[in-house]
């Protein structure tokens, strides 16, 4: 197999596209997803200061490196769920690339912010873990962002995982979550930064690849809460219709970007007001996360 | 060949020269969820590899709450 760029010998069939690249051209060709990603959506403004929310996965490190190559001013932000090695390890990861780089790196502990690590907090609400530990990262980002100065807020999504998003809110109808599904989230609240995605356009399997010629050092064991995780089965059932169909997984979730999504856009949007507690954005009297907070304290 | 798989760490042998596509369908592996790495480098699955090779077949699916 050949590089369809220069010919040499490639280094990765990209089924989807039709096309194989040797490490070097591929490099490029994933930066230049990034870039367009980055500029149909206007993820940035120039001279911008970005907070990137990272894992110690290949995703998240793989955008930081792009977005730092491409001369953006970056900190990374590292949430310590407390879910025992892997968290240790993860983190470690992100404190090495950091470190390589010179460039700052945040941690933020969810046993200090909810007061207990995530493993407790399932037990304590017996929900599924990706449950509270979804709610806590996403209100830690915003968070941690406002406090910090940052107007937006780059998380590692890629392609597989926005199609699998999709196909859950799709399997359960979930009306009020598919408006809300997009490369970029807009500013709604002055206490709401702004969300990107700018690995939408690049599928995991590319993301990993990057990571591998770039010979970035990420965590490969998985969480040991993500066993058995519905976004984990739905990814299966999606590798394996791409792989009877190349392309399936793009054309799902971009069918839906550039035709459905407005379809299903709300003629009014939700009433936004601050939390009685600690001031963040909810849709009710007290956020969810302070409820989880009270809800673990009570249990301690 | 000696063949790495991840999550857990494990290691099989497979016996006998061949494409990497044959190895994976062996192993009953979907080619679109493993990247296939030899040294540090990834090999495509039309690449022919021996019994002195060692491959390491790395999972590219990460998921739960993200």
């Amino acid at each position: 197999m050949k590089c369809r760029k220069c010919g040499e010998p490639a280094a990765i069939e990209l089924r989807r596209h039709n096309a194989a690249f040797c490490a070097p051209d591929f490099q490029e060709f994933f930066k230049k997803q990034v870039r367009e990603a980055i500029r149909k959506h206007r993820m940035f403004e120039p001279g911008e200061q970005i907070l990137v929310a990272v894992s110690g996965g290949k995703d998240s490190l793989a955008l930081w490196d792009v977005l730092i190559d491409d001369g953006y001013r970056t900190s990374g932000l590292y949430l310590d769920l407390g879910i025992f090695d892997y968290s240790v390890e993860s983190k470690a990861k992100c404190e090495t690339f950091a470190a390589a780089r010179g460039v700052p790196l945040i941690v933020s502990r969810v046993e200090e912010e909810v007061g207990a690590p995530v493993p407790v907090i399932q037990s304590v609400t017996r929900r599924p873990p990706c449950s509270g530990c979804g709610l806590s990262k996403r209100y830690l980002m915003n968070r941690v962002a406002l406090e910090g100065g940052f107007p937006v807020v780059a998380t590692g999504h890629n392609l597989d995982d926005e199609a699998a998003t999709l196909f859950g809110s799709v399997m359960h109808w979930q009306m009020d979550a598919l408006p809300r599904q997009s490369p970029a989230l807009a500013s709604t609240h002055p206490k709401l930064v702004r969300r990107v995605k700018p690995l939408y356009r690049l599928s995991e399997r590319e993301t990993a690849a990057y990571t591998i010629m770039r010979k970035i050092d990420y965590i490969v064991e998985e969480c040991p809460f993500a066993k058995g995780a519905t976004s984990i089965a739905h990814k299966e059932i999606l590798t394996r219709m791409e792989e009877a169909s190349p392309g399936a997984k793009h054309n799902f979730l971009f069918g839906f970007l550039e035709k459905a999504r407005p379809a299903f856009e709300k003629a009014e949007g939700v009433t936004l007001n601050e939390c009685a507690r600690c001031g963040q954005v909810t849709t009710g009297t007290l956020c969810a996360f302070c409820k989880l907070s009270d809800q673990v304290k009570r249990s301690r | 060949m000696k063949v790495v798989l991840r999550n857990p760490r494990r290691e099989v042998e497979v016996k006998g020269r061949r494409r990497v596509k044959d190895v994976l369908a062996e192993l009953s592996i979907i080619p679109e969820s493993v990247l296939v790495i030899r040294g540090d480098e990834l090999v495509t699955a039309d690449q022919v590899v021996g019994d002195d090779d060692v491959i390491e077949l790395r999972p590219v699916m990460s998921g739960g709450s993200r």
